[in-house]
């Protein structure tokens, strides 16, 4: 049986007056990754809160392990690990001291895994949070955010702004969460590449609405990339089916499609064109097209 | 194990490691008997999800290339696939016909394929010879 963890249904938000989030609905389940991908200000931070209780759900409802975050903290926090962009951690303590105050909060706390974190990362427990860099900084977070074992590990744009050694220590947090113990990640990145290595499932949000949501295999399956030759030559992309992007000039284009092959075969056919070559999308192929941010966009059909 | 991912081109993660599995193993590279990392240890080599590599393992085993011990881990099988010959036919007439389509929209002909397959072949029978070489030297 699946466990639901996490059950978000039909959330909105304001701020002041934009919209922040636009009738969201999103599920995980126990043992699964779930990315969440979309430009800045999309929302992703903003659900993230949501589910922390840090912030109200105005319109619709939020349940992390079936309870409301806002109305029992202590429920909700105690079972989750978090960690930040922002990684506010308190600038006076030292990193002991962050662990032991950590771990009054969390009854769960593993003593040996925080230990053998700690040397992992070559952290020295007596420096001040202020003292340390900001990669020594993401790491004493994620120590705090994971020495407890969370059932839900929520990660936002965790990997911001870090060297390759940091981010590789967070993606091992991941991976060691839902191996060792099957529990569930929620991560938020820009980096599709991480999103597509690590995600079991992925989101897309656009302008504070999940534009697109599934296991990761199901969204790729629905979009391919195909290079297109034509006869004629076109100074604008020719208007395709199912075409979401569309790249090139001339008598070749790429073009990122939804649908199946053959219903985008006839469409280039009756162009007098050939489809040269397809492969399935890469997730920062369908991003791209998704949020409308290719060069030469074309309406979609 | 020896697997590279590349998020570049498309190929799902899981049908990469599927790939290089059964080409480890064609070549020799992979002995029958022989024992594939644990889900956790090469998901944190590979840095993917462990879902995946449980998908591809699990795909192995239905395709026969490696199998399950109870209490243990998954161990390459011992000789060929146990499919009978009219399935074992499908399931490679399916990659020719992809192939000869791929071909025929790269401008390659049916004699330019057959040719470059015993080219293929041969490159990968010259990789056992030089893979028994380091396992004497490391006796």
């Amino acid at each position: 049986m699946e466990q639901t963890i996490v059950d978000v249904n039909d959330l909105s938000r304001m701020f002041a007056s934009k919209r922040a989030l636009d009738g969201v609905s999103f599920r995980a389940t126990a043992g699964q990754v779930y990315g969440l991908v979309g430009a800045n200000g999309a929302g992703k931070t903003t659900l993230l809160k949501h589910l922390l209780g840090l912030l109200r759900a105005a319109t619709g409802s939020v349940r992390v392990f079936g309870l409301d975050p806002v109305r029992d903290p202590v429920g909700v926090l105690s079972r989750v690990g978090y960690l930040s962009e922002e990684r506010e951690l308190p600038e006076w303590m030292r990193i002991d001291e962050l662990m032991a105050y950590t771990q009054a909060f969390h009854p769960t706390w593993d003593t040996s895994y925080a230990r053998e974190l700690l040397n992992t990362f070559a952290l020295d427990p007596s420096k001040k949070i202020k003292e340390l860099s900001k990669g020594m900084r993401a790491q004493a977070g994620l120590l705090v955010a994971v020495a407890h074992r969370p059932e839900l590990l929520i990660l936002d744009e965790p990997s911001s702004g870090l060297d390759a050694v940091v981010r590789r220590d967070i993606l091992d947090a991941i991976v060691r969460t839902v191996a060792d113990d099957g529990r569930t990640v929620i991560f938020s990145s820009h980096l599709l590449d991480e999103v597509e290595r690590m995600s079991d499932h992925v989101t897309l949000m656009h302008n504070g609405r999940i534009t697109l949501s599934g296991a990761l295999d199901e969204v790729r399956r629905g979009y391919q990339r195909s290079r297109v030759r034509f006869v004629e030559h076109f100074d604008q992309p020719p208007s395709l089916d199912t075409a979401l992007a569309m790249e090139g000039g001339g008598r070749t284009w790429s073009v990122v499609h939804s649908g199946s092959l053959e219903q985008f075969n006839h469409s280039v056919l009756a162009l007098g064109g050939e489809v040269v070559e397809s492969r399935d999308a890469t997730l920062e192929e369908i991003f791209l097209a998704r949020a409308g941010r290719s060069r030469q966009q074309v309406e979609a059909a | 194990m020896d697997i590279t991912i590349n998020v570049t081109d498309g190929v799902p993660i899981y049908r990469q490691i599927v790939n290089q599995v059964k080409y480890l193993v064609a070549s020799g590279l992979l002995r029958p008997g022989e024992e594939l990392p644990a889900i956790r240890t090469l998901a944190l080599q590979l840095k993917v999800t462990p879902n995946t590599i449980v998908k591809a393992y699990h795909e192995l085993e239905i395709s026969g290339v490696v199998h399950k011990r109870q209490g243990s881990g998954t161990f390459v099988s011992e000789g060929r696939l146990k499919l009978a010959l009219r399935e074992r036919r499908r399931v490679i007439e399916q990659r020719i016909d992809a192939l000869l389509a791929e071909a025929h929209h790269l401008n390659f002909t049916a004699e330019d394929i057959l040719r470059m397959v015993r080219e293929r072949k041969a490159a990968m029978d010259a990789a056992e010879p030089a893979d028994e070489r380091a396992r004497a030297l490391e006796k």
